[in-house]
Protein backbone atom coordinates (compact mmCIF):
# COMPACT_ATOMS: atom_id res chain seq x y z
CA UNK A 1 0.00 0.00 0.00
CA UNK A 2 1.29 3.45 -0.88
CA UNK A 3 0.13 6.22 1.39
CA UNK A 4 -0.01 9.81 0.13
CA UNK A 5 0.19 12.59 2.67
CA UNK A 6 -2.21 15.52 2.22
CA UNK A 7 -1.06 18.34 4.52
CA UNK A 8 -3.74 20.92 3.74
CA UNK A 9 -3.38 24.63 4.38
CA UNK A 10 -3.39 24.65 8.19
CA UNK A 11 -0.55 22.19 8.59
CA UNK A 12 1.63 24.44 6.45
CA UNK A 13 0.58 27.53 8.41
CA UNK A 14 -1.09 28.10 11.74
CA UNK A 15 -0.89 24.44 12.81
CA UNK A 16 2.64 23.68 11.73
CA UNK A 17 3.26 21.82 15.00
CA UNK A 18 0.64 19.30 13.86
CA UNK A 19 2.74 18.63 10.75
CA UNK A 20 6.01 18.59 12.70
CA UNK A 21 4.68 16.06 15.21
CA UNK A 22 2.88 14.00 12.54
CA UNK A 23 6.04 13.65 10.44
CA UNK A 24 8.22 12.98 13.49
CA UNK A 25 5.91 10.24 14.76
CA UNK A 26 5.22 8.55 11.42
CA UNK A 27 8.96 8.66 10.68
CA UNK A 28 9.74 7.07 14.05
CA UNK A 29 7.14 4.36 13.49
CA UNK A 30 8.50 3.66 10.00
CA UNK A 31 5.27 4.62 8.20
CA UNK A 32 6.15 5.52 4.61
CA UNK A 33 4.54 8.69 3.31
CA UNK A 34 4.95 10.82 0.24
CA UNK A 35 3.50 14.32 0.24
CA UNK A 36 0.93 14.70 -2.50
CA UNK A 37 2.50 16.83 -5.22
CA UNK A 38 0.68 20.02 -6.20
CA UNK A 39 -2.27 19.49 -3.82
CA UNK A 40 -4.94 22.19 -3.58
CA UNK A 41 -7.10 23.41 -0.69
CA UNK A 42 -10.06 21.12 0.05
CA UNK A 43 -12.48 24.07 0.31
CA UNK A 44 -13.02 23.31 4.02
CA UNK A 45 -16.04 25.01 5.54
CA UNK A 46 -16.58 27.65 2.84
CA UNK A 47 -17.02 25.74 -0.43
CA UNK A 48 -19.79 23.23 0.34
CA UNK A 49 -22.35 25.73 1.72
CA UNK A 50 -22.12 27.72 -1.50
CA UNK A 51 -21.97 24.90 -4.05
CA UNK A 52 -22.18 21.17 -3.54
CA UNK A 53 -20.31 20.69 -6.83
CA UNK A 54 -17.43 22.90 -5.72
CA UNK A 55 -17.38 21.20 -2.29
CA UNK A 56 -16.83 17.86 -4.06
CA UNK A 57 -14.67 19.02 -7.00
CA UNK A 58 -11.92 20.67 -4.91
CA UNK A 59 -11.14 17.57 -2.81
CA UNK A 60 -11.77 15.33 -5.87
CA UNK A 61 -8.82 16.94 -7.67
CA UNK A 62 -6.61 15.75 -4.79
CA UNK A 63 -8.03 12.22 -5.04
CA UNK A 64 -7.24 12.31 -8.77
CA UNK A 65 -3.66 13.46 -8.10
CA UNK A 66 -3.16 10.72 -5.51
CA UNK A 67 -4.16 8.07 -8.04
CA UNK A 68 -1.95 9.62 -10.75
CA UNK A 69 0.97 9.62 -8.32
CA UNK A 70 0.53 5.91 -7.58
CA UNK A 71 -1.08 6.03 -4.15
CA UNK A 72 -3.85 3.69 -2.98
CA UNK A 73 -4.60 5.72 0.13
CA UNK A 74 -4.40 9.30 1.24
CA UNK A 75 -3.99 10.45 4.85
CA UNK A 76 -5.18 13.90 5.91
CA UNK A 77 -4.21 14.73 9.50
CA UNK A 78 -6.48 17.81 9.54
CA UNK A 79 -9.98 16.66 10.48
CA UNK A 80 -11.61 19.20 8.15
CA UNK A 81 -9.52 18.08 5.17
CA UNK A 82 -10.18 14.44 6.06
CA UNK A 83 -13.90 15.16 6.23
CA UNK A 84 -14.01 16.87 2.83
CA UNK A 85 -11.86 14.22 1.09
CA UNK A 86 -14.07 11.49 2.58
CA UNK A 87 -17.23 13.40 1.61
CA UNK A 88 -15.98 13.69 -1.99
CA UNK A 89 -15.12 10.01 -2.14
CA UNK A 90 -18.55 9.15 -0.74
CA UNK A 91 -20.37 11.45 -3.17
CA UNK A 92 -18.49 9.99 -6.14
CA UNK A 93 -19.36 6.46 -5.01
CA UNK A 94 -23.05 7.08 -4.30
CA UNK A 95 -24.18 9.84 -6.70
CA UNK A 96 -23.81 8.50 -10.24
CA UNK A 97 -24.98 11.74 -11.83
CA UNK A 98 -22.46 13.87 -9.97
CA UNK A 99 -19.73 11.26 -10.54
CA UNK A 100 -20.37 11.41 -14.29
CA UNK A 101 -20.01 15.21 -14.39
CA UNK A 102 -16.99 15.40 -12.10
CA UNK A 103 -14.09 14.47 -14.43
CA UNK A 104 -15.01 17.36 -16.71
CA UNK A 105 -15.37 19.81 -13.80
CA UNK A 106 -12.07 18.72 -12.25
CA UNK A 107 -10.33 18.40 -15.61
CA UNK A 108 -8.77 15.05 -14.69
CA UNK A 109 -9.89 11.41 -14.66
CA UNK A 110 -11.09 10.35 -11.21
CA UNK A 111 -10.03 7.14 -9.49
CA UNK A 112 -12.63 4.42 -8.93
CA UNK A 113 -11.37 3.80 -5.42
CA UNK A 114 -9.12 5.73 -3.08
CA UNK A 115 -8.73 5.10 0.63
CA UNK A 116 -9.12 8.24 2.74
CA UNK A 117 -7.64 8.00 6.23
CA UNK A 118 -7.32 10.23 9.24
CA UNK A 119 -4.43 10.40 11.65
CA UNK A 120 -6.23 8.72 14.55
CA UNK A 121 -7.06 5.70 12.43
CA UNK A 122 -3.46 5.48 11.12
CA UNK A 123 -2.03 5.68 14.65
CA UNK A 124 -4.55 3.16 16.03
CA UNK A 125 -3.46 0.69 13.35
CA UNK A 126 0.05 0.96 14.84
CA UNK A 127 -1.08 0.82 18.48
CA UNK A 128 0.83 -2.38 19.38
CA UNK A 129 4.03 -0.90 17.99
CA UNK A 130 3.47 2.39 19.81
CA UNK A 131 2.90 0.44 23.01
CA UNK A 132 6.08 -1.60 22.60
CA UNK A 133 8.22 1.43 21.72
CA UNK A 134 6.72 3.56 24.49
CA UNK A 135 7.35 0.81 27.05
CA UNK A 136 11.00 0.76 26.02
CA UNK A 137 11.40 4.49 26.70
CA UNK A 138 12.72 4.56 30.22
CA UNK A 139 13.35 8.24 30.81
CA UNK A 140 11.16 10.10 31.09
CA UNK A 141 8.11 7.88 31.54
CA UNK A 142 6.19 11.08 31.97
CA UNK A 143 3.26 10.16 29.78
CA UNK A 144 2.45 7.10 31.88
CA UNK A 145 0.69 9.18 34.46
CA UNK A 146 -1.02 11.67 32.19
CA UNK A 147 -4.81 11.77 32.25
CA UNK A 148 -6.05 12.79 28.80
CA UNK A 149 -9.48 13.70 27.48
CA UNK A 150 -9.76 12.46 23.88
CA UNK A 151 -11.62 15.19 22.01
CA UNK A 152 -12.91 14.19 18.58
CA UNK A 153 -15.19 17.10 17.76
CA UNK A 154 -17.39 16.83 14.67
CA UNK A 155 -15.46 16.40 11.48
CA UNK A 156 -13.56 13.22 12.31
CA UNK A 157 -16.66 11.25 13.24
CA UNK A 158 -19.69 12.70 11.42
CA UNK A 159 -21.43 11.76 9.25
CA UNK A 160 -20.45 8.18 10.00
CA UNK A 161 -21.42 6.88 6.54
CA UNK A 162 -18.65 9.00 5.01
CA UNK A 163 -16.06 9.03 7.80
CA UNK A 164 -16.39 5.35 8.68
CA UNK A 165 -15.52 6.13 12.28
CA UNK A 166 -16.08 3.44 14.91
CA UNK A 167 -19.07 5.02 16.69
CA UNK A 168 -20.64 8.44 16.10
CA UNK A 169 -21.54 8.99 19.77
CA UNK A 170 -18.92 7.07 21.71
CA UNK A 171 -15.87 6.65 19.51
CA UNK A 172 -12.93 4.86 21.12
CA UNK A 173 -10.16 4.94 18.51
CA UNK A 174 -8.32 7.88 20.08
CA UNK A 175 -8.59 6.25 23.51
CA UNK A 176 -6.86 3.17 22.04
CA UNK A 177 -3.97 5.37 20.92
CA UNK A 178 -3.76 7.17 24.27
CA UNK A 179 -3.77 3.86 26.15
CA UNK A 180 -1.01 2.55 23.85
CA UNK A 181 1.05 5.54 24.97
CA UNK A 182 0.64 4.30 28.54
CA UNK A 183 -1.46 7.37 29.37
CA UNK A 184 -4.91 7.29 30.91
CA UNK A 185 -7.93 8.27 28.80
CA UNK A 186 -10.64 9.82 30.96
CA UNK A 187 -14.38 9.20 30.57
CA UNK A 188 -16.16 12.44 29.81
CA UNK A 189 -19.21 13.88 28.11
CA UNK A 190 -18.04 16.33 25.45
CA UNK A 191 -15.89 14.15 23.19
CA UNK A 192 -18.03 14.66 20.07
CA UNK A 193 -19.58 18.08 20.77
CA UNK A 194 -18.82 21.00 18.43
CA UNK A 195 -16.15 23.59 19.37
CA UNK A 196 -17.45 26.30 17.03
CA UNK A 197 -15.14 25.26 14.21
CA UNK A 198 -14.70 27.90 11.55
CA UNK A 199 -16.31 30.63 13.68
CA UNK A 200 -12.90 31.11 15.35
CA UNK A 201 -12.66 34.60 13.92
CA UNK A 202 -16.07 35.39 12.45
CA UNK A 203 -18.10 34.66 15.60
CA UNK A 204 -15.63 34.36 18.45
CA UNK A 205 -18.31 34.69 21.15
CA UNK A 206 -19.83 31.36 20.02
CA UNK A 207 -16.43 29.65 20.08
CA UNK A 208 -15.79 30.88 23.61
CA UNK A 209 -19.24 29.74 24.76
CA UNK A 210 -18.86 26.25 23.26
CA UNK A 211 -15.21 25.85 24.23
CA UNK A 212 -15.84 26.79 27.83
CA UNK A 213 -18.22 23.84 28.24
CA UNK A 214 -15.71 21.44 26.67
CA UNK A 215 -12.81 22.57 28.85
CA UNK A 216 -14.93 22.63 32.03
CA UNK A 217 -16.18 19.09 31.39
CA UNK A 218 -12.68 17.76 30.68
CA UNK A 219 -11.42 19.35 33.88
CA UNK A 220 -14.38 18.05 35.90
CA UNK A 221 -13.56 14.52 34.77
CA UNK A 222 -9.96 14.76 35.89
CA UNK A 223 -8.21 15.45 32.59
CA UNK A 224 -4.80 17.11 32.78
CA UNK A 225 -4.70 17.68 29.03
CA UNK A 226 -7.00 17.47 26.03
CA UNK A 227 -5.90 15.56 22.92
CA UNK A 228 -7.22 16.73 19.54
CA UNK A 229 -6.76 15.77 15.88
CA UNK A 230 -8.02 18.95 14.24
CA UNK A 231 -6.37 22.35 13.73
CA UNK A 232 -9.69 24.15 14.25
CA UNK A 233 -10.41 22.36 17.53
CA UNK A 234 -6.86 23.09 18.59
CA UNK A 235 -6.88 26.79 17.93
CA UNK A 236 -10.37 27.19 19.39
CA UNK A 237 -9.43 25.46 22.63
CA UNK A 238 -5.82 26.67 22.86
CA UNK A 239 -5.69 30.23 21.48
CA UNK A 240 -9.13 31.10 22.87
CA UNK A 241 -8.69 29.44 26.24
CA UNK A 242 -7.70 32.63 28.03
CA UNK A 243 -11.20 33.96 27.34
CA UNK A 244 -12.86 30.74 28.53
CA UNK A 245 -11.47 29.81 31.87
CA UNK A 246 -12.43 31.69 34.98
CA UNK A 247 -9.84 33.47 37.01
CA UNK A 248 -7.65 31.22 39.12
CA UNK A 249 -8.03 28.01 37.12
CA UNK A 250 -4.88 26.29 35.95
CA UNK A 251 -4.60 26.37 32.17
CA UNK A 252 -5.48 23.04 30.54
CA UNK A 253 -2.93 22.19 27.82
CA UNK A 254 -4.33 21.10 24.46
CA UNK A 255 -2.08 18.69 22.57
CA UNK A 256 -2.35 17.18 19.13
CA UNK A 257 -2.72 13.39 19.39
CA UNK A 258 0.52 13.12 17.40
CA UNK A 259 2.28 15.11 20.15
CA UNK A 260 0.92 12.77 22.83
CA UNK A 261 2.29 9.80 20.88
CA UNK A 262 5.57 11.59 20.17
CA UNK A 263 6.15 12.35 23.85
CA UNK A 264 5.42 8.73 24.72
CA UNK A 265 7.95 7.61 22.10
CA UNK A 266 10.55 9.82 23.74
CA UNK A 267 10.76 12.43 20.96
CA UNK A 268 11.85 15.91 22.01
CA UNK A 269 9.52 18.84 22.64
CA UNK A 270 11.32 20.74 19.85
CA UNK A 271 10.68 18.02 17.28
CA UNK A 272 7.02 17.95 18.28
CA UNK A 273 6.53 21.73 18.28
CA UNK A 274 5.13 21.69 21.84
CA UNK A 275 6.29 25.26 22.42
CA UNK A 276 4.18 26.70 19.63
CA UNK A 277 0.98 26.47 21.69
CA UNK A 278 -0.60 29.40 23.49
CA UNK A 279 -1.37 27.35 26.62
CA UNK A 280 2.06 26.37 27.86
CA UNK A 281 2.29 22.58 28.31
CA UNK A 282 5.73 22.67 29.85
CA UNK A 283 4.75 23.07 33.53
CA UNK A 284 2.56 19.96 33.19
CA UNK A 285 5.26 17.96 31.38
CA UNK A 286 7.89 19.06 33.89
CA UNK A 287 5.67 17.97 36.78
CA UNK A 288 5.04 14.59 35.15
CA UNK A 289 8.73 14.04 34.55
CA UNK A 290 9.43 14.60 38.24
CA UNK A 291 9.56 11.85 40.84
CA UNK A 292 6.39 9.77 41.15
CA UNK A 293 4.14 10.56 44.07
CA UNK A 294 2.54 7.61 45.74
CA UNK A 295 -1.17 7.89 45.32
CA UNK B 1 -24.84 26.23 17.37
CA UNK B 2 -28.54 25.36 17.45
CA UNK B 3 -28.98 27.37 20.65
CA UNK B 4 -28.12 30.59 18.78
CA UNK B 5 -30.43 30.01 15.81
CA UNK B 6 -33.80 31.72 15.54
CA UNK B 7 -34.80 28.97 13.10
CA UNK B 8 -33.41 25.66 14.39
CA UNK B 9 -32.76 22.61 12.19
CA UNK B 10 -36.16 21.02 12.97
CA UNK B 11 -37.91 24.33 12.16
CA UNK B 12 -36.09 24.43 8.83
CA UNK B 13 -37.23 20.89 8.05
CA UNK B 14 -40.81 21.79 8.94
CA UNK B 15 -40.82 24.77 6.57
CA UNK B 16 -39.37 22.71 3.74
CA UNK B 17 -41.89 19.91 4.33
CA UNK B 18 -44.68 22.47 4.04
CA UNK B 19 -43.39 23.76 0.74
CA UNK B 20 -41.95 26.96 2.15
CA UNK B 21 -38.34 26.28 1.16
CA UNK B 22 -37.71 29.82 -0.08
CA UNK B 23 -38.72 31.24 3.28
CA UNK B 24 -36.25 28.87 4.94
CA UNK B 25 -33.57 29.80 2.37
CA UNK B 26 -33.74 33.45 3.34
CA UNK B 27 -33.24 32.75 7.06
CA UNK B 28 -30.07 34.23 8.53
CA UNK B 29 -29.72 31.34 10.98
CA UNK B 30 -28.85 28.99 8.10
CA UNK B 31 -25.46 30.67 8.15
CA UNK B 32 -24.92 29.84 11.81
CA UNK B 33 -24.79 26.17 10.83
CA UNK B 34 -21.22 24.82 10.92
CA UNK B 35 -22.18 21.46 9.39
CA UNK B 36 -21.20 19.75 12.64
CA UNK B 37 -23.77 17.12 11.53
CA UNK B 38 -25.03 16.62 15.09
CA UNK B 39 -28.67 17.14 14.02
CA UNK B 40 -28.38 14.57 11.24
CA UNK B 41 -26.53 12.06 13.43
CA UNK B 42 -29.11 12.31 16.23
CA UNK B 43 -32.34 12.84 14.29
CA UNK B 44 -34.87 10.35 15.71
CA UNK B 45 -36.64 10.11 12.35
CA UNK B 46 -33.46 9.65 10.34
CA UNK B 47 -33.79 12.94 8.45
CA UNK B 48 -30.67 14.77 7.24
CA UNK B 49 -31.11 18.46 8.12
CA UNK B 50 -27.40 19.19 7.55
CA UNK B 51 -27.72 18.28 3.85
CA UNK B 52 -30.97 20.23 3.54
CA UNK B 53 -29.35 23.32 5.12
CA UNK B 54 -26.43 23.14 2.67
CA UNK B 55 -28.86 22.92 -0.25
CA UNK B 56 -30.93 25.86 1.03
CA UNK B 57 -27.79 27.97 1.39
CA UNK B 58 -26.71 27.17 -2.15
CA UNK B 59 -30.15 28.09 -3.47
CA UNK B 60 -30.20 31.30 -1.41
CA UNK B 61 -26.86 32.45 -2.86
CA UNK B 62 -27.91 31.62 -6.43
CA UNK B 63 -31.27 33.39 -6.04
CA UNK B 64 -29.64 36.40 -4.39
CA UNK B 65 -31.75 36.11 -1.22
CA UNK B 66 -29.01 34.90 1.14
CA UNK B 67 -29.08 36.81 4.41
CA UNK B 68 -25.59 36.37 5.79
CA UNK B 69 -24.43 38.06 8.98
CA UNK B 70 -21.72 40.47 7.88
CA UNK B 71 -18.75 38.77 9.56
CA UNK B 72 -19.73 35.32 8.28
CA UNK B 73 -20.15 36.65 4.73
CA UNK B 74 -16.74 38.32 5.00
CA UNK B 75 -15.24 35.03 6.18
CA UNK B 76 -16.60 32.86 3.36
CA UNK B 77 -15.96 35.43 0.65
CA UNK B 78 -12.37 36.08 1.76
CA UNK B 79 -11.73 32.34 2.10
CA UNK B 80 -13.02 31.56 -1.39
CA UNK B 81 -11.26 34.57 -2.92
CA UNK B 82 -7.90 33.44 -1.53
CA UNK B 83 -8.50 29.86 -2.55
CA UNK B 84 -9.50 30.81 -6.10
CA UNK B 85 -6.51 33.11 -6.50
CA UNK B 86 -3.77 30.78 -5.22
CA UNK B 87 -5.30 27.30 -5.05
CA UNK B 88 -4.62 27.19 -1.33
CA UNK B 89 -5.66 29.21 1.66
CA UNK B 90 -3.02 31.89 2.20
CA UNK B 91 -3.82 32.59 5.84
CA UNK B 92 -2.21 36.01 6.31
CA UNK B 93 -3.86 37.39 3.17
CA UNK B 94 -7.14 35.80 4.16
CA UNK B 95 -7.12 37.40 7.62
CA UNK B 96 -6.29 40.81 6.19
CA UNK B 97 -9.04 40.57 3.59
CA UNK B 98 -11.49 39.35 6.24
CA UNK B 99 -10.71 42.32 8.48
CA UNK B 100 -11.26 44.84 5.70
CA UNK B 101 -14.60 43.25 4.73
CA UNK B 102 -15.96 42.64 8.21
CA UNK B 103 -14.80 45.95 9.63
CA UNK B 104 -13.31 44.07 12.61
CA UNK B 105 -9.94 45.73 12.00
CA UNK B 106 -8.59 45.52 15.52
CA UNK B 107 -10.01 42.14 16.49
CA UNK B 108 -7.16 39.85 17.57
CA UNK B 109 -4.56 42.37 16.39
CA UNK B 110 -2.81 41.74 19.70
CA UNK B 111 -2.37 38.06 18.80
CA UNK B 112 -0.52 38.75 15.54
CA UNK B 113 2.96 39.16 17.07
CA UNK B 114 2.45 35.99 19.13
CA UNK B 115 1.42 34.08 15.99
CA UNK B 116 4.51 35.28 14.14
CA UNK B 117 6.73 34.43 17.11
CA UNK B 118 5.36 30.88 17.10
CA UNK B 119 6.08 30.56 13.38
CA UNK B 120 2.37 30.32 12.58
CA UNK B 121 1.97 33.14 10.05
CA UNK B 122 3.81 33.23 6.76
CA UNK B 123 4.44 36.50 4.98
CA UNK B 124 4.07 35.09 1.47
CA UNK B 125 1.58 32.71 -0.16
CA UNK B 126 2.71 29.23 -1.17
CA UNK B 127 2.78 28.71 -4.91
CA UNK B 128 1.23 25.69 -6.56
CA UNK B 129 1.45 24.83 -10.24
CA UNK B 130 -2.22 23.91 -10.52
CA UNK B 131 -3.64 27.27 -9.38
CA UNK B 132 -5.07 27.76 -12.85
CA UNK B 133 -6.85 24.40 -12.63
CA UNK B 134 -8.47 25.52 -9.38
CA UNK B 135 -9.70 28.74 -11.01
CA UNK B 136 -11.17 26.64 -13.83
CA UNK B 137 -12.98 24.45 -11.28
CA UNK B 138 -14.55 27.56 -9.73
CA UNK B 139 -15.66 28.72 -13.18
CA UNK B 140 -17.15 25.34 -14.14
CA UNK B 141 -19.05 25.21 -10.83
CA UNK B 142 -20.23 28.75 -11.53
CA UNK B 143 -19.15 30.03 -8.12
CA UNK B 144 -18.41 33.71 -7.73
CA UNK B 145 -17.19 34.68 -4.23
CA UNK B 146 -18.54 38.21 -4.78
CA UNK B 147 -22.07 36.80 -4.53
CA UNK B 148 -21.56 36.30 -0.80
CA UNK B 149 -22.62 39.65 0.53
CA UNK B 150 -23.37 40.36 4.14
CA UNK B 151 -26.42 42.33 5.05
CA UNK B 152 -26.97 44.97 7.70
CA UNK B 153 -24.94 45.93 10.68
CA UNK B 154 -22.80 43.58 12.66
CA UNK B 155 -24.70 41.78 15.37
CA UNK B 156 -23.84 42.10 19.05
CA UNK B 157 -22.20 38.64 18.96
CA UNK B 158 -19.98 39.71 16.10
CA UNK B 159 -18.87 42.93 17.74
CA UNK B 160 -18.00 41.26 21.00
CA UNK B 161 -14.96 39.00 20.85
Amino acid sequence: MTLAYYPGCSLHGTSREFEESFLAVTGHLGIDLVELDDWNCCGASSAHPVSRELGVALPARNLALAAEQGADEIVAPCAACFNRLAAARHALATDADLAARMPEIVGRPLPGAMGVRNVVDVLAAHAPRIEALAAAVLEPRAMARLKVAAYYGCLLVRPSETTGFDDPEQPATMETVIAACGSVPVQWNMAVECCGGAFAISRTSSVVRLGRRIIADARAHGAEAIAVACPLCHSNLDLRQAAMTRRGEEPLPVLFITQVVGLALGLSEEELGIRRHFVDAQPLLAALAGPAEDA
Amino acid sequence: MGAEMSLQPHDVMRLVARGRAMQASAADSLWLCLTCETCSARCPTGADPAAVIDTLREVAVREGVADLPRAIAAFHRSFLDQLRATGRLYEAGFILQYKLRSGALLQDAGNAPAMVRRGKLHALPQRMRGAREVRAIFARCDVEPRDLRGRGRRSREERQP
